[in-house]
This record gives C-alpha cells, structure tokens and sequence, in this order.
C-alpha cells in the first residue's frame, strides 16, 4: 500500500518534471517559432489570400453588389441597380473620400475609361430619379451595358479571376472563362521562360562549379583556404555592383569588345553585342549565383574518402571510370543541393535580367513587381506570385521523389 | 588600461546623449525625391535655405518613382517618409486612392510680385494633395559624333533607322512612348490623345514602336539614359530635358537635345498621409515654392518653374556663364511641336495601355 502510494507520488513528480522541461523546450524555441510565422506562413497565407479575395467593390457598394449579382449581364440595367449605385457611391465617399476613386480604379482595370465616368457621377449634383435617364445624359455610356458587366465582373469579394488572368485567362461578366487577347496574353510566356532561364543557369553553374568544388576540396588548406575566400568574395559585394560590372564588361565599349579590338580578333566596326540580350542575362546570373553551387558541392566532396577512388584504381578501374563510377555518385547529394538552391533562387531574380536583359530580360518576376509598384493591383501581383510558388513546390516534390531530399546536404 | 576603457566609453555614452538631446530640439524631416542632378538642384534652392533659416535638418533619399512605397507605408500606418517628389499623374491617382494629405494651396505665400498663389501657378501646377514646383520636358538627344552628315531635328527621325543608325533608348513605360509614336508617325500634337483614345490610334503607335523594337535599350531610371550615350551603348535615346543638359555643359559631352515632339509634365511634392511631421512639411512646401527657391533651382537643372512670378528671375546656371533660359522646356523656341501630358486621359487608359506595353516588351 505504502509502496504504490510512492509509486504513483514519483510517477506524479516525473509527469510533472517533464511537463517542465517541455515547456522550457518550447518557450526557448517559441521566438524562432513567432519568427518564423510573423515573417513566413503569414505572408504567403495572406499572399495567396489576396490573389482570390478582393473586397474593395463589395465593401463600398454591399448592395450594388447583389443586384449586380442577381442580373443576368444582357437585359438592359434595372432602374433599381442604377439608384443603389448612385446613392451607394455617393454615400462611401463620406465615409472616405478616397473610396469612390478606388472602386473607379478596380472597374477601370477591367473596362479602360470607368475612372472619368465615375468621376462625372461623383462631380453631378442632381442625380435623382429616375437615375437611369439622368446617368444616361451624363454620358451615353451608362446605355450601354459594358461598364456594368465590368462591375459584375469585379463586384464579387471571392473571385477566381485574378488567378485566371495570371494564366492568360479572363472571366467574363457570365462567368465564363475566355483566353486573354493576343496583344495582352504574356504570362504563360514569362513563365516559360522564367523555367527556361531558371534551368540554363542551374546547368551552367553546375558545370563550372563542380571542378572548382573539386579544386577546393582536394587542394592543400593552405590554398584551399585561399580559392574559398575568392569563391566568397563576391558575396561581400551588392548584387547591384556586381551586376553593373558585367554591364561595363560587356557592352559595346566595354572592356571585353575593347581588348578584343586591340588584339585584333574583331574590328572596331563590328563589335560583339553581349549586352541587352540573353547572353548577358545567363552570364550575370551564373556569376551571381555561382557560390551557391560551389558550397554545397565543396562540404560534400570534403568527406569522400579518397581512399575509395585509390581502391577503385588498384582494382583496375581506369581513371574515368574510378571518377564516374565510385566519385561522382557520392557527390550527388551536393550536386542536387547546389541545383535546387541555384534553380529556386533564379526563379525568383529579376533586377539582374531587368538590367542587362533587355527585352529578353523581362521574367515573370518583373511582371510581379510591375504590378506591386506600378499599377498597385497587388491582388494580381499576388495571384502570380502564388502560381510561382506553387510551381516551385511541385519541381521541389519532383527533386524529393528523383534524388530523394533526405540524402541532400546543404553544408 | 581596463579603468581607462571604461572611462572612455562613459565619455562617449554620455557624447551620444548629449548628441540625441541636441537631435531632438532640432526637427528632421524625411524628404524623397529622384536622385542625380535632379536632387542636387533641390538641396542647394530648397533644402539648404530651408535648413538655415529653420534650424532644422533634411535627411534626403532617392526613389524611382511609382506610388508602391507610399501605399505600403500608409497601409501599414507606419509612414517615414514626410515629403516626396511624385509626378501630377501619380499625385493624382495617389490623392484619389487617399495616400497623400490634401493642401490648401491658398495658404502659399504670394509670388514676390504680390500675385495670389492661384494665379501665380501655371495651370495644372496646383492640384488637391500635391504643389508643382517644376514643369520637366520628355525629350529625345543624340550623340552629335555619330551622325556624320544630317543631324536629327524632328521626332520623325527618333524612329528613321537608316539615315541615323544605331540603337535606341526609351523608358520602359507606356506613357510618353505612345505619344511619341504617334506624333513621329504624322499625328499632330493637338491630337495625340484623341487618337490614343482610339484602339485603332494605340494599334498604329505600336505599329510605330515595332519598327525599332529590336534596336531598343531600355532604361528605368533618369540616371541611366546619359550614362547609356556616354558608353556609345546608343546613338539616341529620350531622356528628362535636364539630365542630357548637364552633362553637355558641365562635361563638355556631344549631346543635343531635340526639342520637336517635347512631352511637358509637372513634378509635385506630397506629403504621404498619416506623416508624422505634416506641420513642418507643409512649411518646406509652402517655403520651396516659393517665388525665390523656384527660380534658384534653375540655376542648377533646365527647368521651368511652375509659378509665373519666378520667370524673370531665372539667369545664368551656376558656372555663370550659360543662360538657362534657351533650355528651359517652357522656351517659347521650344514650344514648336509640344505636347503637355494628360494626366486625365492616363488616369482612364494606365492599366489597359500598360497591360498591352507590358506584354509587348515580353514578346
């Protein structure tokens, strides 16, 4: 009796000690946890929120937005729509003067023009009923059934269309879905060649960096040491520095064409265009992100037994095949790690082929910036955002069931 | 040694101290504009007189235009910056989407001929949220060393890639490149936006741009076109008036600028809504456009003040020997072929148009 009192005492204490030391684990890694929420799952939760919600229609004309909902696009506007409109725009301006504009600028992305006829409904004084007659003496517009279809377009909070319009695709007031026109339709195209430019340099730096991986991890340290400060160097410096050298390096009276002429290889009349185009756009990447596959690829080398390679020879191997068949393998933990890095990485760049791409150099990226500074439609920069996100995903499960991510070693 | 440390580190806590108090009585303002000799000209008529006779300090940044930064400081309800330098068109929108405080612009003080602030304004220089100080020309130059024979002398010639070879610099943006488009291919300039208007009139002004996309350089910031004729990288490219005049004079570099076809747009300062120093900015507004600081910018940079009241002062640029006058875009021998933009018609046409531009560049 005595015994099992104790027993359950000391089970007690124990549950008790550990429930403890559980709560000290957690709360010393809870900052990193609220980090990592605050400035990762937040963000991309509200980002791929944002490309499917849209509430500034709704939440300034909630009634509008019914009726809008309830027309069928094609009958001539009720009379009914036409006054919650008015008078609901009307009345949003005195909660924010700002308000009307706003919703003008939402309806104008899907029909050019709404701005100033919105702006006419606002600067009317005597709008009254019946509201259909007096819009339509403002302007003929207000007849015609576009603008209307434009708002019942975007009169909906949830909507599929911003993520249609980042695959090219545009809603129509229906509901059916239509391709973009061919003077608009551009992103399935950027994001083509956004992969295409992605796997070009992850193939270009995997091919240089490997021999200067080797180089590292098989030199003296002494030397070692020396080549690794020189593979990190570039990381000291801005990205903007190192992309604005390769612009003085290669452009037609840059250092390259310039030595070139002077010993004679090309004539001053025909120098070598190397700027504004591809090229340049696949030199500056691989060079800025080059230290990304070297790393990776240096840590595993480092631990491959040379002795293998040494058995491999004294077995009868031939050089080749002891690198082929017994090294190589072992290296490709590094090699994948380097490939995913440089390929995510490149993905996302666009300052770097923005400047020295030229036309060639508009990615997807650059459209999403355009859209975040430019034409402030951060739900559709979101949308395609998100689908860029997504794509890294799966090509991330691809890498997972290829190489298997386990056996990846960053460092 | 180890006591000596100590003291030494007092003596600088109590330096910092000292230097924060100090920091505090005297008010910093946060003023963003777009960088290069555009700035400079600011801080030596604005800023530094600003400074002197306030006692208080600027702390001076540069940006690239566009309304992003504002909107995600006004969202976030965290604004830093007191005062920008935004273009009328994104004053505009940027006032219309509530992102700027509203001024009273009856509260300027008068023109220093005793003119009431709205009639010294040029037109379209005072708008609900933002004071013009300088009306900017888009414009084309060339490299006067490439061309041989015939120079370029009309905006015709911008697209003529046989009489004057080589490649081509233009903004990467919709606006000002349409509008050139059209007045090279023979629109007159009166009704260049009648015709941008039109799908037709957008189809022809691409039409145009096609002819020279593969010989295009694009630059995005006002630095970047000098620099590009400078390292041969183009023979012509637009550029803002102001930026192909600096270096021509005070570098002796072979650029002309080629006034047909000029695009006049106005550059505003705005305070960002929710600034924490609104009181201070509205007085460095209030003080900089004034009469006086207007026409001393143009000691420094080719531009036309926007008050009336400041033309006949303006006079020599600072190396005293050239007269501003000739380069100003307001120059009535400039003024030949001109359009000035139309902020009305980019409010209604930004998103379709740039949609198009955008998806034309990627092709």
């Amino acid at each position: 009796m005595h015994q099992t009192f104790d027993q359950k005492t000391l089970t007690r204490q124990l549950a008790a000690a550990e429930r403890r030391n559980k709560v000290k684990a957690f709360l010393l890694v809870l900052p990193l946890l609220l980090f990592v929420l605050a400035s990762f799952i937040v963000p991309i939760a509200s980002l791929v929120w944002q490309g499917g919600y849209s509430d500034t229609f709704a939440n300034a004309l909630p009634e509008t937005s019914k009726l809008l909902g309830a027309w069928d696009s094609r009958s001539p506007v009720s009379e009914d729509l036409v006054k919650s409109f008015v008078t609901e725009l009307k009345a949003s301006k005195l909660k924010d003067p700002a308000i009307p504009t706003r919703v003008a600028t939402v309806v104008n992305r899907e029909q050019s023009g709404s701005v100033s006829k919105f702006k006419q409904v606002m600067s009317a004084s005597d709008l009254a009923s019946p509201y259909k007659e007096k819009l339509s003496a403002l302007s003929s517009e207000w007849d015609k059934p576009d603008i209307w279809r434009a708002m019942k377009i975007v009169a909906p909070s949830f909507t599929p269309r911003f993520y249609l319009q980042a695959v090219d695709l545009r809603l129509t007031a229906e509901g059916d879905i239509k391709p973009e026109s061919d003077e608009n339709a551009i992103h399935l195209l950027l994001f083509g060649r956004t992969l295409m430019v992605a796997a070009l340099v992850t193939l270009f730096c995997a091919l240089l960096g490997f021999p200067i991986a080797y180089l590292l991890a098989h030199a003296e340290t002494k030397t070692s040491n020396m080549l690794l400060i020189i593979v990190l160097l570039p990381f000291w410096t801005s990205l903007l520095v190192r992309t604005t050298a390769w612009i003085a390096l290669l452009q037609q009276n840059g250092v390259v064409n310039d030595f070139l002429v002077a010993i004679g290889l090309i004539d001053n009349d025909h120098r070598l265009v190397m700027m504004y185009n591809m090229f340049a756009t696949l030199v500056a990447m691989t060079h800025v992100l080059l230290p990304f596959m070297i790393l990776p690829m240096f840590s595993v080398m480092k631990t491959i037994k040379a002795n293998l390679v040494r058995a491999a020879l004294s077995l009868g191997a031939t050089p080749w095949t002891a690198f082929w068949r017994v090294y190589f393998p072992q290296t490709i933990p590094g090699l994948g790690a380097g490939c995913l890095l440089v390929f995510i990485l490149a993905i996302g760049y666009y300052i770097t082929p923005a400047l020295v791409g030229g036309q060639s150099g508009q990615l997807i990226s650059n459209i999403i910036a355009f859209h975040m500074q430019k034409t402030l439609n951060w739900s559709l920069a979101s949308a395609i955002a998100t689908l860029l996100l997504i794509g890294v995903l799966l090509l991330y499960w691809l890498y997972n069931r290829l190489v298997g991510i386990d056996k990846m070693k960053l460092a | 040694m180890k006591k000596w440390n100590g003291k030494l580190m007092l003596l600088g806590a109590v330096g910092t101290l000292a230097m924060s108090v100090a920091a505090a009585e005297a008010a910093q303002l946060t003023v963003i504009s777009w960088g290069g000799a555009y700035t400079k000209s600011q801080t030596e008529a604005y800023q530094k007189p600003w400074m002197a006779k306030t006692g208080n300090t600027i702390v001076s940044a540069d940006y690239n235009g566009g309304l992003a930064e504002v909107k995600a400081q006004v969202e976030s309800k965290n604004v830093t910056w007191d005062v920008v330098d935004v273009e009328t068109s994104e004053a505009i929108s940027g006032c219309n989407d509530g992102l700027f405080e509203k001024i009273d612009a009856s509260k300027l003080p008068k023109g220093d001929n005793g003119a009431s602030p709205m009639d010294d304004f040029v037109p379209g220089a005072i708008t609900d949220c933002a004071i013009s100080t300088i009306a900017y020309a888009n414009v084309f130059g060339y490299d006067s060393t490439k061309f041989a024979g015939d120079k370029p002398t009309k905006v015709a010639d911008f697209f003529d890639l046989k009489k004057f070879p080589g490649k081509r610099g233009l903004k990467k943006e919709a606006k000002v490149n349409l509008e050139m488009a059209l007045m090279a291919d023979g629109v007159a300039a009166a009704d260049v936006y009648k015709v941008l208007a039109t799908k037709e009139g957008v189809d022809r002004a691409f039409k145009k741009l096609e002819t020279i996309k593969g010989s295009i350089v694009w630059w995005e910031a006002g630095a970047q076109p000098p620099q590009l004729l400078a390292s041969g990288e183009v023979t012509m490219t637009t550029a803002y008036n102001g930026r192909l005049f600096t270096p021509a004079v005070t570098e002796n570099k072979p650029f002309v600028i080629v006034w047909d076809g000029q695009q006049q747009v106005f550059d505003t300062w705005a305070i960002p809504k929710g600034s924490k120093n609104k009181d201070l900015a509205l007085d460095f507004i209030a003080f900089s456009t004034g009469t006086k600081p207007l026409a001393d910018q143009a000691r420094y940079i080719p531009y036309g003040p926007a008050r009336k009241s400041s033309a006949p002062l303006v006079g020599k640029f600072q190396d005293d020997k050239t007269d501003m006058a000739p380069h100003m875009p307001t120059n009535p021998a400039n003024m030949g072929n001109a359009i000035v933009q139309d902020v009305k018609f980019w409010a209604d046409h930004y998103d379709e148009l740039n949609e198009r531009f955008v998806s034309w560049i990627g092709k």
